[in-house]
């Protein structure tokens, strides 16, 4: 099966700034793909270039095997890129009707997709007038209109409130089911750990990891707090190993999977020491996250 | 392509300031051809045109009147609705929606093209069909003749008149992708039509002979000598014989084309940001 998005040393410079360094990424079929990294990183360069928006400096990109300015380039792509762009003297079902004149989608197309986002009640009112939500929304349905195999979307929660985010990430889910590859770029760690199969970091123009969520994330541990902490050391280094048993914020970390706490527990009680807390704990992806990208919480995006 | 152009007349039609650009240029049309120097012939106060007298006004020079503003304030109306229709999509951050939806550039380029001369040639009849009911009600209240042009002068002077409106137009489109909005592209345009080009025609003209010279190449006078040769009156600001109609028509064709060959270049070439 033809790969939805192939790029190969993909390079933007603007002058002495390297902006996208020599990005190869590979978005599969069918999966979501979370694509992250801190403001400036070149996320959204790299989702530009992908459309043929912003020039290559160098690389090339493919989409379900065509390359860039060819006629079939972005046939089976639906894209909301840097938030909603539409005219504000247009209705929102105004707005879509055009934009599949564009794209060549049918009429029929636009009231399937102001319902998928659940629109059609505000679908008559000026675009101007809609919330940030609501323009998101729009948003998103211009970029389903042409019933597209691949969707890449750039912050597509921005500005949604709590419901119409989960909407959101239940709409891409669904997508995802069905057999639409889905390209999401986020700002929200938690929402690409909930729902992407795999995710690309990039970091300061360069694409610095690309792997599944859970591998990105790594093994889970076990985090013991024990009394007194050298004899349970002592026991547990002896039973797993020096390498798995480390002291960790005054506690011990463990690493071995989490079905074995109860067996850790018993083994370590055995030997006289009193546990007064015992808990698995998983690396979340904000962790890895960071590591990556050497970023503090307030530059993430 | 066909889609691209549907899109375009769409948002063209529902674009509330595309009817007020109208109606500013007919009621400016029809007030400074027609109503003052008919307010100046009935109560007798003289004026630009006194010298004409009613003969200026009625339905026999309607040509010239319906084509007589587009050398510079109906041009500059055209101007601003070519920028509108261009640079738009900057300012409303469109330009990425519409081509996600993935039509070419030069597809959509193409497209406001075509919009853009749709809408002149509708500036331009509706200047015609304003002026020639204007001309028969006055010719009808003052008794004149009510003498038509032929109908092969209506069409040459109609053609001449869209081909100066598509091209002031279309420099408004090559300003708006140029400079990748609206607010500077119409503030500079506007300071170029109403005040340089008159600078250079009442100041520097008549001063530099080099100056004179390159009058007869830029798209104004050319535009003003086009007017001039079918009828209309010198006494309309930017309306000069500097040089002969057909030299004019084909100026005037040179720059449209060459605008819309730049601004597509621009276009293509540049990022979407």
């Amino acid at each position: 099966m033809t790969i939805p998005v192939q790029t190969d040393l993909l390079t933007k410079r603007y002058g002495d700034l390297t902006a996208v360094d020599r990005v190869s990424l590979a978005v599969r079929p069918g999966e979501v793909y979370g694509f992250l990294g801190p403001n400036g990183a070149g996320k959204t360069t790299t989702l530009r270039m992908l459309l043929g928006l912003v020039r290559p400096t160098s690389g090339t990109v493919r989409l379900f095997g065509h390359s860039l300015g060819t006629p079939g380039h972005l046939a089976q792509v639906g894209a909301l890129i840097e938030g909603p762009g539409f005219y504000p003297y247009l209705s929102g079902r105004d707005n879509l009707r055009v934009l599949a004149r564009y794209g060549g989608a049918s009429q029929t197309r636009v009231e399937v997709v102001l319902d998928m986002v659940d629109l059609t009640a505000r679908s008559r009112d000026r675009y101007g007038t809609y919330s940030l939500g609501m323009k998101q929304r729009l948003g998103v349905a211009a970029a389903l209109l042409k019933d597209p195999r691949l969707l890449i979307l750039d912050e597509p929660t921005n500005g949604l409130d709590p419901a119409g985010m989960a909407d959101i990430r239940t709409l891409i889910r669904r997508l995802g089911a069905s057999g639409c590859t889905v390209l999401l770029s986020s700002h929200l760690l938690g929402e690409v750990q909930q729902i992407c199969d795999r995710v690309g970091v990039i970091s300061r123009g360069r694409l610095v990891a690309e792997n599944s969520v859970a591998e990105l994330r790594g093994s889970a541990s076990l985090w013991v707090v024990a009394d007194p902490i050298d004899l349970a050391v002592a026991r547990a280094r002896s039973l797993l190993g020096d390498h798995r048993v480390h002291i960790d914020d005054g506690g011990l970390r463990v690493d071995v999977a989490g079905d074995r706490a109860a067996w850790i527990n018993a083994e370590l009680v055995d030997a006289g020491v009193a546990i007064s807390e015992l808990r698995v704990r998983e690396r979340d992806l904000e962790q890895v996250f960071f590591e990556l990208t050497d970023e503090g919480v307030s530059h993430v995006g | 392509m066909w889609g691209s152009v549907r899109a375009e007349m769409f948002k063209l039609v529902r674009r509330p300031a595309t009817w007020l650009l109208l109606a500013v240029a007919l009621v400016l049309g029809l007030t400074f051809t027609y109503l003052i120097p008919y307010a100046g012939y009935a109560g007798g106060t003289g004026g630009p045109r006194s010298g004409r007298g009613l003969a200026a006004i009625l339905p026999a020079g309607l040509v010239g009147n319906s084509i007589g503003g587009l050398p510079v304030f109906l041009g500059a109306i055209a101007l601003m609705l070519g920028v509108l229709i261009a640079g738009g999509e900057y300012g409303w951050g469109t330009w990425k929606t519409v081509l996600a939806q993935g039509p070419s550039r030069l597809t959509v380029y193409a497209g406001k093209l075509v919009a853009v001369a749709a809408a002149t040639l509708a500036l331009l009849l509706a200047m015609f069909a304003s002026g020639a009911v204007t001309s028969a009600v006055i010719a009808t209240v003052e008794k004149a003749p009510l003498h038509w042009p032929a109908l092969g002068d209506l069409a040459i002077g109609l053609g001449a008149g869209w081909l100066i409106a598509t091209m002031w137009a279309v420099l408004g489109v090559l300003l708006g992708v140029g400079m990748r909005g609206v607010a500077l592209p119409i503030g500079l345009g506007l300071v170029w039509m109403l005040a340089v080009q008159n600078l250079l025609a009442v100041v520097a003209a008549p001063l530099l002979d080099w100056v004179a010279e390159l009058q007869k190449g830029l798209p104004g006078p050319n535009a003003g000598s086009l007017a001039a040769s079918l009828g209309a009156t010198t006494d309309t600001p930017g309306v000069a014989h500097l040089v002969g109609g057909g030299q004019a028509a084909v100026v005037v064709a040179i720059y449209l084309v060459g605008f819309a060959a730049a601004g597509g270049l621009l276009l293509r070439s540049r990022d979407i940001l």
